[in-house]
Parts: C-alpha cells; sequence; structure tokens
C-alpha cells in the first residue's frame, strides 16, 4: 500500500516532463493524457516500474472531440494496479486525418479485441497490431460510426420539432 | 496369420487439416457468434472467433438518450443477469450526480443484485452439466430462476429485461409478496443448490469431462483482463466488491472463494461456492434492512427519480418534473466518470462523459466477457471439439454483452 495519486503523477513528471500533462482528479480517478507517439513508452514505464506496476488493463476506448484542432480523437487507457489496488486513466490524442496510434498488444493480451473494437468504431489505426479489422460491425462497411459527425437520427425529420421543448 | 500392414513412403501422403464452424447456430453456443476451428482429426489447432451477429449500437444509441432512458440498455448487455447491470448504472449516475441514496436502499440493491448472480451462475453452472451430458442438474434449479423471476416481477413488472430500479433507487417498495417469495427461496435454495452440487461436483463423469480442461494461468488470465469467477477460478482474489466496495458490500461478511488451476472444474467449484455467498449476503441484508424504516425505498431527487402517478395529477411540482424527465429535459452536470461493479460474469464498468447535456458525450461499456473471450483460442488450443464446447459454456459467454 501507499501508492497514491500524488506519487504516480510525481513519478510520470520526474520520468517525462512536459510531455505528461493534463493531470485531474475526477471522482478520485488521476487522470493525464500525452502526446500519441508516446503511448506506448508511458504505458511500457507504467507496466514495469517497480513502484507502479499497472498491469491490467481494465478498459481501452476512444472519444470524438470534433471541436479540438488535430486532437479530434482521444484514445483513453484505464489501467489498474490490483495490488495497491489503485486505477488511472490515460489519454493521448491524435488528429483526424492521420489517426495512428501504437498498438499495446505487446504488452497486454487484452488490448487485441479492445484495439479492433475502437478501430472499428472510431478508425484509430493501432500500428502493429496483429488484426486490425472490423470486430462488431460488418466488413463492408466504409465509414466508423462512433463519430460525432454521424448523428443517430436524421436530423432533417420535421415530427420531432425541437423547438417545442426549448431546444433549438 | 500373419498381419500385413500397408507401408506408406515417407511424406507420401499430404496432411491436411479440417475446417469445421461452430455456429453462429449451434446449439452449443448458447448464443449467436461463431467459431471457426481448424482440427487436426479431432484435436483442435486454431479458432478463429467471429463475433457481432447482434450488435445493436448500445453506445451510440446512449448519445441520443436521456439518462433515465439508457436503463433499458443496459438491460440486454447480460441478460442472464439484468438487475446487476442497471443498477450499476444507476449507481454510475448517482456518482456522476453526487447523489445519496438511503441505506435502505442500499441493502435492497444488494438483495436483488445477489439474487440476480445467483440466477446466472445457476444456468452458467447448469449448462456445463447439459454440455457434458448431464441434463437434469439444469432441470432441478431453473425452477428456482423461476421464483428469482418471480421476484424481480413483483418489484418491476418483468423478467428477463427487467429495467429495475430508478436513479435514486426502486420504482416501488418489496411488497409482503417480494419477502415471502425471498422467505420461500432463502429456505428452499440451499438444499437445492446442495442436491445440484451432490450431483456434479464430485461425479466422476462431470470431473473427467472438466478438470484441466480450458485452463488458463493466472498470469495468462491477468493479461487477457480476466475479471470475475473466471480469473479468480485462476487463483486471483479479485472482486470489485472488495476492491471498490459499492452499496452495503462494505459492511457485509462474505468471502471471495479461488480456484488454483483455472480449469472448467475450478471455474464450476468457485460459482457454486459465490452462490453460498451470495445466499449468506442476502440473509445480512435483509436482517440488516429490518433496522431502517421500512417506506424508505428511493432518495429525494426529484429531477431524477419519477414522482408517483398520483402525484403526478395532482402535484404541480411532480407534474413539471414528470415532464421534464419523460421529454429528456434535465441535464446533468459534466464530468468524467468511470464506475464498475461485479457483474455475475467479471467487472462490468461504465466510462461515462458527459459535457453538461441531456444525453451522454459518450458512453462506453466494459463488457466483461467481449474482453475475455479472446481468450478462447488460446484456452482450447489442442483440445477436443467436446471439450471446446463445455469451455465455452464454462466462461459464462453471453452474446448480448459482447456485442453490445
Amino acid at each position: 500500500m501507499g501508492l497514491n495519486n500524488a506519487y504516480i503523477q510525481q513519478r510520470l513528471t520526474d520520468k517525462f516532463p512536459d510531455q505528461v500533462t493534463g493531470f485531474e482528479e475526477p471522482f478520485g480517478l488521476l487522470g493525464f493524457s500525452a502526446p500519441a507517439v508516446m503511448n506506448l513508452k508511458i504505458i511500457q514505464f507504467l507496466y514495469e516500474d517497480e513502484g507502479l506496476k499497472f498491469r491490467f488493463l481494465t478498459d481501452l476506448t476512444a472519444v470524438h472531440y470534433p471541436g479540438k484542432q488535430d486532437a479530434e480523437l482521444a484514445v483513453v487507457y484505464l489501467l489498474h494496479n490490483l495490488v495497491d489496488n489503485i486505477r488511472i486513466r490515460f489519454k493521448v490524442y491524435t488528429g483526424i486525418g492521420k489517426p495512428d496510434i501504437f498498438t499495446a498488444t505487446k504488452i497486454f493480451a487484452a488490448a487485441n479485441w479492445m484495439e479492433r473494437e475502437t478501430y472499428d468504431f472510431f478508425g484509430i489505426n493501432f500500428v502493429g497490431h496483429p488484426n486490425l479489422v472490423r470486430i462488431l460491425n460488418v466488413d463492408e462497411m466504409d465509414y466508423f460510426p462512433m463519430r460525432k459527425q454521424y448523428p443517430l437520427e436524421d436530423q432533417g425529420r420535421t415530427d420531432k420539432d425541437d423547438e417545442m421543448f426549448g431546444r433549438s | 496369420m500373419e498381419e500385413h500392414h500397408i507401408r506408406l513412403k515417407q511424406d507420401s501422403l499430404q496432411k491436411e487439416t479440417t475446417t469445421l464452424n461452430l455456429g453462429p447456430t449451434h446449439p452449443a453456443t448458447h448464443g449467436v457468434f461463431q467459431n471457426v476451428l481448424e482440427m487436426d482429426g479431432e484435436r483442435i489447432v486454431g479458432a478463429t472467433s467471429t463475433i457481432g451477429y447482434i450488435h445493436r449500437a448500445f453506445e451510440k444509441l446512449s448519445e441520443r438518450r436521456p439518462y433515465y432512458q439508457i436503463t433499458p440498455i443496459t438491460d440486454r448487455l447480460n441478460y442472464c443477469s439484468s438487475p446487476i447491470n442497471n443498477i450499476g448504472w444507476h449507481l454510475t449516475m448517482e456518482k456522476l450526480l453526487g447523489l445519496k441514496v438511503p441505506r435502505r436502499v442500499d441493502y435492497m440493491r444488494v438483495i436483488i443484485m445477489e439474487l440476480a448472480r445467483i440466477s446466472d451462475h445457476l444456468i452458467c453452472n447448469s449448462v456445463v452439466g447439459v454440455d457434458s451430458g448431464a441434463y437434469t442438474g439444469f432441470l432441478y434449479v431453473m425452477q428456482y430462476r423461476e421464483l428469482i423471476y418471480e421476484i424481480y416481477e413483483e418489484i418491476c413488472g418483468s423478467r428477463l429485461t427487467t429495467n429495475i430500479g430508478r436513479i435514486g433507487g426502486f420504482e416501488r417498495n418489496f411488497n409482503d409478496k417480494v419477502f415471502s417469495k425471498l422467505d420461500r427461496f432463502q429456505k428452499e435454495y440451499p438444499g437445492v443448490q446442495q442436491e445440484f452440487e451432490n450431483l456434479f461436483t464430485h461425479n466422476r463423469i462431470f470431473m473427467d469431462r472438466t478438470i484441466g480442461v480450458g485452463a488458463i494461468s493466472a498470469e495468462r488470465a491477468l493479461n487477457y483482463s480476466f475479471t470475475g469467477p473466471n480469473l479468480r477460478a485462476a487463483g486471483v482474489d479479485y472482486d470489485v466488491r472488495v476492491a471498490e466496495p459499492y452499496c452495503a458490500y462494505g459492511e457485509l461478511d462474505f468471502q471471495i472463494p479461488v480456484g488454483k488451476t483455472g480449469d472448467c472444474y475450478d471455474r464450476f467449484l468457485v460459482r457454486n461456492e459465490e452462490i453460498w455467498q451470495s445466499l449468506s449476503m442476502i440473509r445480512q441484508a435483509r436482517e440488516k434492512m429490518e433496522k431502517e424504516p421500512p417506506e424508505v425505498f428511493h432518495a429525494d431527487a426529484p429531477a431524477y427519480y419519477l414522482a408517483p402517478k398520483e402525484d403526478v395529477y395532482t402535484k404541480m411540482e411532480a407534474l413539471i418534473y414528470h415532464f421534464k424527465i419523460v421529454m429528456g429535459e434535465i441535464d446533468a452536470p459534466a464530468g468524467e466518470v468511470y464506475h464498475c461493479v461485479e457483474g455475475a460474469n467479471g467487472e462490468l464498468g461504465y466510462y461515462l462523459i458527459s459535457d453538461g447535456g441531456r444525453t451522454p458525450y459518450r458512453l462506453h461499456f466494459r463488457r466483461p466477457c467481449f474482453i475475455y473471450y479472446q481468450a478462447y483460442p488460446e484456452l482450447i488450443h489442442g483440445a477436443l471439439l467436446s471439450d471446446a464446447v463445455i469451455c465455452m459454456s464454462s466462461l459464462n459467454l453471453i452474446a448480448g454483452e459482447m456485442d453490445a
């Protein structure tokens, strides 16, 4: 025990000064971000460092922020240190024009399908992934449905007039 | 008489493997997913899983739905234990809203979630029996799943896709029928579970079919992000109910069973023991519940909890909130939350990003069986086809959860 958010933040800023940024603690979960090219180095460090030992990949997914210029897509890693029972959330941002991210499959076998799902829905190109093909959607699909430019409903529908409810 | 053998020259025969489709609609898959197996005789040398046949775009749907309308979506993830999914979602929302629920609600939730866990485990374990040729156990326990469903029915009106509870508590208080059915379940089920275990646990045929089948080491299981009974069967005592207690788990006295070998037999044993632990938790939660005021079954959160219908018709405030909730006009605070609960087959997580609007900006479900099913080819490599079938059912794969 004894591992806490402040210590993790200190270790990361010592090891990767200027690169690991955006520390926050919403609801007690330490979150931070880094440049896209650094993702593997940081995950490797978190995995191997004797004081940190984040060796369990809880979740891997992506978020689309259309407003962020050249950082439209965020890949989110949720890592867990099961010994000290502490979680962290790690985000890397990449532009939507060339969404290349190094794969984490070499470190976590579980990342295989998680990355395929993320590719399937967001079009993140995981460089070095052994089998980066769609997993839940049909192979013939030629777009990435979770991106925000694909609204769920036809916005031109007139039978559901949003103005009636104070929305524009 | 002298025996004659045909002697072939070295390398004169070309060896071929057979491709075998197990699924998408195969009685042994218990759901719609496909495994393309490469067979060398009867041995499996390779497997490719194809999933996504019942993908229903839950994450996309969630981005357009007001918060309370997401609960029915969670029903359809692991539909063998929907109440855990529903309550996990309510807990996530309560974390985002900073809503504190009365103590009695916590106990009620524990009772419902542990009933759901029992119903999930009993179906998984009895189906392992079915797949190894023992149908009887399945029929013994099934009538008690029925009883559990009747308890859900008294509270929420439905059985399989329950949509049970609300943000802040339950839609209805437990009535007398709930308590009498719970009494009956607590009284009768231990005997049935014992009988079920007597049939299987030391049954020579069952042991031969499951011991050493589909085994995984603790290291590989962790690397594959296994959670739930599958991880515990490999010897890792990770359980969200202990690691990050939610509801009333922090004050209950229970144990986390772990296995050693991570094979189908250990998974079976771990689930059976968890059923006993769940029964004990239900008993404890009921005892503690009796000390709480019996009329309390939800938090006071008018902006999120639908008012009783008679109030909606007679009181102005209730009518306004009713309209706002039903039309999805309630904005949730902005924030980023990860909340997880111990689902029946592993850590069920909700990664929610709210931008302060009426719907989630992004909602991701961490679906345990989607994550651990990718280990399946490794688990069955070199095994026989009939082992692959048992291994699949003992992993507790639920297509609805896998495909979201």
